[in-house]
């Protein structure tokens, strides 16, 4: 199982669309660990520098409909390989979604409201999850905690590290 | 209580319940193209299962770059091309036989209505047009889809699109799709399946109907899917000649594919398109609808015709209807791209392909190529291109470029008019 948690990075917009986290003219790329230095690079926000801003974050937090768009698995791919193993939102374009949790890695869902306490929380945040009790710590100037659900079966793919490991033995 | 064309489906296909609210389907046909299947295989090959569960289910085109542009794009090509030869793919189609996947695959018969189709490739969603369920999914969803024909769903719920009325000429399937999307914002039917019906879509073409379903997934749906009739059993029928005795007896065969009456939807809205105009989109999301009024006279640097939204023969037709005998405006460029072979020639045999050329488009060969900016067409920053396309997101066909989303109809009327505007006045 990967690990998750660590320091957050928020991306302050709905609708973060396939082609802002990794622009079609990377899909070139045969192995995902080509993908690392593009994290990213067509979103456009206030102050965000795409290179500097992911380079310690470990947890994405973001508003909705987070990686609409292209079904490309590099979206989670570029993710993976900048040890970003996290994405919290309120809620996910469904193939974005799926490829997350079949790679491994956590899309949480949470409510409007705790999405807004994250958001606001100040400081440098750093952000735990315990997957056992479905529940997320954030750290910041202020702390909170908020429980989140994960269905069964997305559990355990992350527990098997993934769908084909999963499916491969099942299948 | 009765059940929704998805429900069968998923009854019919089922092939686990690893939890309530998940499903994993038995697929009838993975596809594949170059972009989002090679390091599929690569990972397979590494993991010592380079196998597939069964090659006649599987069906491969190098598409999105072709012929390939560089080292990286004849890499992708020569890696889905080495492993359909390895695997015994028969319905592999590469340059000289290729064209756009959602365009190439349905004219060769390969989705029948009832079938669960899947490929690493979003716009999937466009075969529903047949009552088949098919979805866009990722790479690792393909790799297990190759190597065990199965994949994991999410108990879809369906939203009922009933479209009424009657639409008035200059309009078509893509305004009606920008208009449900308009209506239904960029996530209003994720996880859901947009099943289209009513008078409209009945007197709809197949071409139109893909058209349709092909842009269910810029409201965030699963599939879009209408239910198959005769115009579906019309259209399959050089494929399905053997399995029935008429085209009457398809039909009525078809209907085991249809939502009962007293299915339940998780919503339910009508349109009546009597008076919608021309649809185009102004901004980064595909539900950034105006009537194209609204917009008369935007600057344009470049026009777009091709697809798998609309690059098929009705609408190279549409669009050729006001371009006859006319020239592009000296300030643009325009670029068509026939979606496949066959409608290629078909066009070329009508005297459609002269029109274009006539007009001062260039004519590429079938490509997705500039709809996601990796060749063909790519814009320059600030550039802005009334496009047929389905994504208008930001810097989709060029770092910095725009793109406004409109019908072949439409975009035709910019090409002559250099510039936005209302084609019924064109």
């Amino acid at each position: 199982m990967k690990t998750f948690g660590g320091p957050a990075l928020f991306l302050d917009r709905s609708d973060i669309n396939t082609d802002e986290i990794i622009p079609a003219k990377y899909l070139t790329e045969n192995s995902k660990l080509a993908l690392k230095p593009y994290i990213l690079e067509d979103l456009k926000l206030p102050g965000f520098d795409p290179l500097a801003d992911t380079k310690e974050a470990a947890v994405i937090v973001t508003r909705s409909n987070f990686g609409c768009g292209s079904s490309r698995e590099h979206a989670v791919w570029v993710f993976e390989v900048n040890d970003i193993n996290v994405v919290i939102g309120t809620s996910f374009a469904r193939i974005f979604r799926q490829n997350m949790f079949n790679c491994g890695m956590l899309a949480i869902e949470l409510s409007e409201d705790d999405i807004d306490a994250l958001f606001s929380l100040g400081g440098n945040v750093t952000i735990s999850v315990d997957i056992d009790k479905e529940t997320i710590t954030a750290k910041g100037k202020r702390e909170m905690t908020c429980s989140f659900v994960l269905n069964s079966f997305d559990k355990a793919l992350v527990q098997a590290g993934g769908w084909l490991a999963y499916a491969d033995k099942k299948y | 209580m009765g059940k929704t064309i998805t429900e069968k489906i998923f009854e019919t296909h089922q092939r686990d319940v690893p939890s309530g609210n998940n499903v994993v389907l038995d697929i009838d046909v993975v596809m594949c193209h170059e972009i989002t299947t090679p390091i599929a295989i690569n990972d397979l090959q590494e993991r010592g299962m380079d196998r597939v569960f069964d090659p006649a289910k599987i069906k491969v085109v190098i598409d999105h770059v072709t012929p390939s542009k560089d080292s990286k794009t004849a890499t992708q090509a020569k890696i889905l091309r080495d492993w359909a030869r390895r695997q015994n793919i028969k319905d592999f189609f590469d340059v000289g036989a290729n064209g756009v996947c959602h365009a190439l695959f349905p004219e060769k018969g390969f989705i029948r209505p009832g079938y669960t189709v899947i490929m690493g490739d979003s716009h999937t969603c466009t075969h529903g047009a047949f009552g088949a369920f098919a979805a866009g999914i990722g790479t690792t969803d393909l790799e297990v889809g190759i190597l065990k024909g199965v994949c994991s769903f999410r108990l879809p719920e369906t939203m009922k699109i009933n479209i009424v009325g009657e639409l008035s000429p200059g309009v078509y399937a893509k305004d009606v799709i920008l208009k449900i999307i308009k209506e239904l914002t960029v996530n209003g039917a994720t996880d859901k399946v947009m099943e289209f019906c009513g008078p409209v879509v009945e007197a709809m073409s197949m071409e139109s109907r893909m058209t349709l379903c092909n842009m269910a997934i810029e409201a965030g749906a699963t599939c879009g899917v209408c239910p198959p009739d005769r115009v579906t059993a019309e259209y399959l029928w050089p494929f399905i000649q053997d399995e029935y005795d008429s085209i009457e007896a398809a039909v009525e065969d078809f209907k085991k594919w249809h939502s009962d009456v007293d299915a339940s939807y998780v919503g339910e809205i009508t349109l009546d398109v009597s008076d919608l105009a021309p649809q185009v989109t102004y901004g980064f999301k595909p539900d950034e609808v105006k009537d194209i009024m609204e917009l008369e006279g935007s600057s344009v640097d470049q026009i777009y015709m091709g697809s798998c939204t609309n690059g098929r023969i009705e609408d190279l037709r549409a669009g050729a209807e006001i371009l006859k005998g006319r020239k592009i405006a000296d300030n643009v460029r325009a670029i068509l791209s026939p979606a496949t072979p066959k409608i290629y020639n078909q066009a070329l045999e009508e005297g459609l392909i002269k029109i274009y050329m006539d007009a001062g488009f260039c004519v590429t060969n079938p490509t997705c190529g500039a709809c996601l900016g990796m060749s063909n067409g790519v814009l320059a920053s600030g550039e802005v291109c009334a496009s047929t396309t389905n994504r208008n997101f930001n810097g989709r066909m060029g770092k910095g470029g725009m793109v406004h989303l409109m019908s072949p109809y439409s975009a035709a009327a910019a090409a002559v008019k250099g510039c936005i505007t209302d084609p019924r006045n064109v």
